[in-house]
């Protein structure tokens, strides 16, 4: 487990400007009501986190000033495991880069 | 108890738009119907853009326009801008063959998201011979051009028994080519691919090493290419949970106007699918005797209706029941307590006979021809 995490862990640079892929799409569907990620063959459907910390994936932001930010808007302290455990996870996934 | 399946019906994420049966190429394992050159009355570009409005209204995000050969649609990028305008991420599944530099980069324009090529074999003699066409170079030239221009590449490669030794170069060219995604297909056995079983099959041991080898290479281009191996359910004990269930997911238009709920369902007897002609998309997927016709289990025989897995996979495929049984309602032979399991047994016995025997049986290639004589 511990070594997994180590692992994991290395792929984000939280000073590294972050970019939603080109090739992929981020939109709000009205029948779902929900935010989705489009890519070839398939649809990932967001809960609302999740699309707080993707749409902030605009090349503009790094991972630690998109902490700052998202603990502003809501209000709230010790987000950085949660948010940086799934931007690695979109990382992986090829969402970002 | 045995559980059940769902009823509520789900709105459709999928729309499979088969913009024509018309194709250059011949491939004999195409999943078009035989018949195919006997289906005229292609709808007009007035109805597919009412068709692309309804389902995108309904929930349907997801569209594929395939054919056939898409690209011998003059109104395509007509049809692609709407899609983008509505909100679709679009996929063009094309053979490549007429697809040029100009061509993609005004599909780009207009708001295609991704182009899926495919290629029949990573061997020049081999690809023009399956295609029926000589085709190669100037697919590889395509496959190039797509990922020039932008789009994520998606290369699509049929498995069956006259390539499968050639795993392994598929998956280089995959790299070579700097494909994104790379479908590799084993071959489904309908429409021509049913025809052409005899030839086409494989043998366990044959497909055993392809998927070795083909998950292995999974685990070594990770993060760089994504690979989906679509496995062939006749060496597996359980059926595939066809369409993700019957009438949840997926929405295929035909080029005449039939919606069916499966590509195949027009092979089915007895099940008269609706044609969006006649009726609106919103009635076609909920009021239609086709599309209702296996949504819950109340159709299903035993031994799935007292099977704990019914709402893991539905009792399989019905194309396959019918084409393998002579009745869709049927258990799919591709599961192991399916009482008609010998069926699956034969076609390998069958196959692997063919390709024993010094006199193997040539391949029907889709084409008009073909396809009237076998009306
Ligand atoms: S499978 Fe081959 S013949 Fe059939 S439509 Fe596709 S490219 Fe044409
Ligand atoms: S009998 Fe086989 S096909 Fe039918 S539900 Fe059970 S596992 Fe699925």
């Amino acid at each position: 487990m511990k070594i997994q995490h180590e692992s994991v862990n290395m792929a984000l640079d939280p000073t590294k400007i972050l970019n939603f892929s080109p090739a992929l799409r981020l939109q709000w569907e009205e029948t779902q009501k929900k935010h989705v990620i489009l890519y070839p063959e398939g649809i990932v459907e967001l809960n609302v986190p999740s699309t707080e910390i993707l749409k902030l994936c605009d090349g503009e932001h790094n991972a630690e000033q998109i902490l700052v930010e998202l603990e502003a808007k809501f209000n709230q302290t010790g987000l950085k495991n949660d948010i940086y455990g799934f931007l690695e996870v979109a990382i992986e996934n090829g969402w970002i880069s | 108890m045995a559980g059940s399946v769902n009823l509520t019906i789900t709105p459709p994420r999928w729309l499979l738009a088969e913009l024509t049966y018309s194709c250059p190429l011949q491939c004999p394992y195409c999943a078009n119907p035989i018949d195919f050159a006997s289906i005229k009355n292609e709808l007009g570009t007035e109805d597919w853009l009412r068709v692309l409005t309804e389902a995108r209204a309904m929930g349907a995000v997801q569209l594929g326009f395939s054919g056939g050969e898409p690209l011998t649609r003059q109104d395509l990028p007509v049809l692609v801008k709407h899609a983008r305008e509505l909100g679709y991420f679009s996929n063009l599944i094309t053979s490549g063959y007429g697809m040029t530099e100009a061509k993609i980069v005004e599909l780009k324009e207009a708001g295609l998201d991704h182009i899926q090529v495919s290629i029949q074999s990573p061997e020049k003699t081999l690809n023009d011979e399956l295609a029926g066409t000589e085709s190669f170079e100037h697919k590889k030239e395509v496959a190039r051009l797509v990922k020039k221009h932008g789009y994520p590449m998606v290369l699509c490669v049929v498995v069956h028994r006259k390539n499968i030794h050639q795993i392994r170069e598929i998956l280089e060219m995959a790299t070579e080519l700097g494909a994104d995604y790379l479908e590799v297909a084993n071959t489904q056995y309908y429409g021509w691919a049913h025809l052409n079983r005899d030839q086409l099959l494989p043998t366990k041991e044959q497909f055993e090493e392809a998927e070795a080898i083909a998950q292995a290479y999974k685990e070594k281009v990770k993060g760089k290419m994504k690979i989906y191996y679509v496995i062939p359910d006749f060496y597996e004990d359980r059926p595939k949970a066809c369409m993700n269930g019957w009438g949840t997911t997926f929405l295929t238009i035909a080029p005449d106007g039939t919606a069916l709920p499966c590509h195949s369902a027009r092979e089915l007897p007895g099940l008269v699918c609706p044609n969006v002609k006649d009726m609106s998309i919103y009635d076609i997927w909920h009021h239609s005797e086709a599309f209702n016709h296996f949504r819950g289990d109340e159709w299903m025989k035993e031994p799935c209706r007292s099977c704990p897995e019914k709402t893991k996979d539905f009792g399989g495929c019905h194309c396959q029941a019918y084409l393998l049984t002579g009745d869709m309602h049927n258990t799919d032979p591709a599961c192991s307590l399916s009482p008609d399991r010998e069926r699956v047994y034969e076609a390998i016995f069958k196959a692997r006979n063919d390709s024993e025997s010094g006199n193997v049986k040539p391949l029907v290639f889709r084409n008009p021809k073909n396809s009237k004589m076998l009306a």
